[in-house]
């Protein structure tokens, strides 16, 4: 019977995770959950997240308590049907502990994607392939202002399921070279392209978030070619506002108190913005020729507190397709931007999300995107 | 991004910065081959402790200089060098050897900006060891930052991991006052992750790296860890703590320890420096004069005795403070009942 066993471990959100905290439980033990039902809070050193049951079932054990931090891969719970038997549960337990505690070190560390530098220009480049075994088109993703490929944990690993995934820093990000060059999306677009030539490939789907929408539209219009799709995510680009409050507090502000309530413009729930988050942004910004690099990207874009590239019409004279996925409290970009697009464009809202439904809506969103690509 | 120990954080940002600006440049003794003489070896040591290593090499004997046994004159040609448009970055070995060189640093380089009304800038870094718990003796082993702190005209900084020197050191070079840098010797071989790319930390701006409700733990160098360790411990029984690095102690950021203070009701504060006129006194002074109606509790201060440092390991381990005193102390306040309430 243990056949029909499911193990709940601990997942693995985005590449530095090797433990993690199980918050709470959403559900209680000899509950009927649904697959992709959320059963518990995860929490990591950068985020918090809602865990979905792998599978349907009724949760029989609830192995880890809340307030436990265990690494990644340890049994956090177990479901099976009624028909199993306690002892069936409790050996599984049992057997599945001695061998985690035996693996352990394998299983947390070697298989996991490592970041590489790749030279694109006078630029280094930080780049994050998974997937790289599947055939097909890949997946490109482009963060936006001010992120980094990290922005993408939640999302990279579950598309590496069935597609090459390549998440990389722009210029001026993350571990990349600080030059922003004219700071301009079609600047970035140009480097992006030159990137995924270097990267053995002429097409990918394309995935762009904030300012990375913005990058994916004008690469689209540049290189209609290489684009196979387009998934614009809470994208730049299609209204006029932009929250100038964020984006100069964003460059402006160094220290946790007065950069934690900028990066909660981020989000819906307020809480998802941890110590951990605030003070990486924090670090982010020390290095050397990144707030200069922001300046210049934000003057540029948004001259006059607006949005600068009105890119409407490249969407529209774009023949590949094309979905927009928004947040609709989105305080950065105001969802109004996805009125009014050509029906072609497939437009889905999600309610009670902010800038980043890839964070805060996660798994709705690799749905959305696998969904698309095919 | 990588893991890089304490030493290899001080000498990427001597390095980073020595290729960014031609006017850096490294004298002290055994900076460089710390051989001398005619053996011929060069770059065998970088310091005593090797954080130097590899310097002279890339950089020649032009901009990483051996000196003589004799701190009060390479202090004194460090100090006239930053006044006169280089920015050097002079070590002391161990900083218990100031007593040398004390006017070069207190009456001289200390004092250009104010003397010549204003108008002269001291870009000099001074990098020394500090600290208990390698087994030194008493001549090798002081805390002395308080005697920095003493004297006005002077940033002085004490970094509590890897991250924190790199970015403070970088900091250091490129500020034009003279900064004391002071590497506790016990944390060369701690590990981090640390940024490839050069970045800056600014002085004054104090680090939390616990944040809690009960007790605010102010704690200096190699003791920020012990207090993390403490606080950790503590947050298992329930009592949640703040733990505060300074990161330098002149300037001190006054304000967060009041913010923090003001937030908790009950401070400790962690020095390895003698009891005596060190950070303690001076952080227990100010949050009594400013902060004394948020006092749920008695100010505590866990510090070592006022003796030199032992030379006997079981003295020494007794000497220096660690988790268990903090422990200890932040229990006594977090329990502690005001007289009216008793």
């Amino acid at each position: 019977m243990s056949g029909t066993i499911t193990p709940v471990t601990m997942p693995k959100f985005g590449l530095a995770m090797t433990e993690g905290k199980l918050a709470s439980w959403s559900v209680k033990p000899g509950a009927t959950v649904k697959a992709g039902q959320e059963i518990a809070d995860i929490e990591t050193s950068k985020i918090t997240n809602g865990y979905e049951s792998p599978a349907e079932g009724i949760l029989r054990r609830q192995v880890a308590s809340e307030g436990d931090t265990l690494p990644v891969g340890a049994l956090l719970g177990v479901l099976a049907p009624e028909s199993v038997s306690d002892e069936d549960i409790d050996a599984f337990v049992k057997k599945f502990n001695e061998e985690f505690s035996s693996g352990e070190e394998s299983a947390a560390g070697e298989s996991a994607p490592q970041r590489k530098t790749v030279a694109v220009g006078d630029l280094d480049l930080s780049v994050l392939e998974s997937g790289a075994d599947h055939g097909g088109v890949p997946v490109l993703l482009i963060h936006g202002f001010g992120g980094d490929l990290t922005n993408w944990m939640l999302n990279q690993p579950a598309l590496a399921e069935t597609h090459r995934v390549i998440a990389f820093d722009l210029p001026g990000h993350g571990e990349s070279t600080k030059d922003v060059g004219d700071g301009t999306p079609a600047g970035f677009a140009a480097t992006i392209a030159k990137l995924i030539a270097e990267l053995g490939t002429d097409r990918v789907h394309v995935v762009g978030h904030s300012l990375g929408g913005a990058i994916a539209l004008e690469l689209a219009g540049a290189h209609g070619d290489t684009v196979a799709s387009l998934t614009l995510i809470d994208p730049a680009g299609l209204g006029t506002d932009i929250n100038m409050t964020f984006i100069n507090g964003y460059i402006e502000a160094d220290r946790r108190k007065t950069l934690e309530p900028v990066i909660q413009y981020l989000v819906h729930d307020k809480s998802l913005v941890t110590r951990a988050m605030v003070e990486n942004i924090i670090r982010f910004k020390r290095l050397d020729g990144v707030v200069k690099g922001l300046r210049t990207i934000a003057d540029v874009s948004f001259p006059d507190g607006k949005q600068g590239f009105p890119l409407r019409s490249v969407l529209e004279a774009y023949k590949g397709p094309v979905q927009v996925l928004w947040g609709e409290d989105d305080e950065i970009l105001s969802v109004s931007g996805a009125d009014g697009l050509p029906a072609s464009v497939k437009v889905t809202r999600y309610p009670a999300t902010g800038h980043m439904p890839q964070l805060e809506k996660s798994s709705e969103v690799n749905r959305a995107v696998s969904s698309f690509i095919g | 991004m990588s893991r890089k120990s304490f030493r290899q954080s001080i000498n990427e940002a001597l390095r980073q910065e020595m290729r960014r600006d031609p006017r850096v440049i490294l004298m002290g003794e055994d900076v460089a081959g710390g051989r001398g003489g005619t053996s011929g070896v060069k770059d065998a040591w970088g310091g005593v402790l090797g954080v130097t290593k590899g310097l002279l090499t890339e950089f020649g004997e032009d901009r990483v200089l051996d000196t003589p046994i004799t701190e009060a004159s390479y202090i004194g040609a460090a100090a006239g060098a930053a006044a006169t448009g280089l920015r050097p970055v002079a070590e002391l070995m161990f900083v218990d050897f100031v007593g040398c060189c004390l006017d070069q640093i207190m009456n001289q380089a200390a004092k250009f900006r104010y003397m010549f009304g204003g108008k002269a800038r001291t870009p000099l870094v001074i990098r020394a060891m500090y600290g208990a718990g390698f087994n030194a003796a008493a001549q090798h082993s002081q805390a002395l930052y308080p005697l920095f702190t003493h004297i006005p005209g002077l940033k002085v900084v004490v970094p509590s991991s890897p991250y924190e020197a790199k970015g403070l050191l970088i900091e250091a070079i490129r500020d034009d006052d003279p900064v004391i840098f002071l590497e506790n010797k016990v944390m060369y071989d701690d590990e981090e992750d640390v940024p490839d790319d050069p970045y800056t930390i600014p002085f004054g701006e104090a680090n939390l790296t616990r944040e809690g409700d009960d007790v605010t733990i102010v704690a200096f160098g190699r003791m920020v860890k012990f207090a993390n360790e403490a606080a950790d411990r503590l947050a298992k029984d329930g009592i949640s703590c703040t733990v505060i690095d300074p990161r330098t102690t002149s300037p001190l950021d006054t304000g967060t320890i009041l913010d923090c203070v003001a937030d908790t009701g009950r401070l400790v504060i962690v020095d390895e420096s003698s009891p005596r006129c060190n950070l303690a006194t001076d952080v227990a002074a100010l949050v009594a004069e400013e902060a004394f109606d948020a006092l749920k509790a008695p100010i505590r201060r866990v510090c070592p005795p006022h003796t030199p440092v032992p030379f006997a390991t079981v003295l020494e381990n007794l000497y220096v403070p660690n988790t268990e005193k903090i422990v200890a102390a932040v229990r006594s306040v977090a329990s502690y009942r005001m007289k009216e309430e008793a």
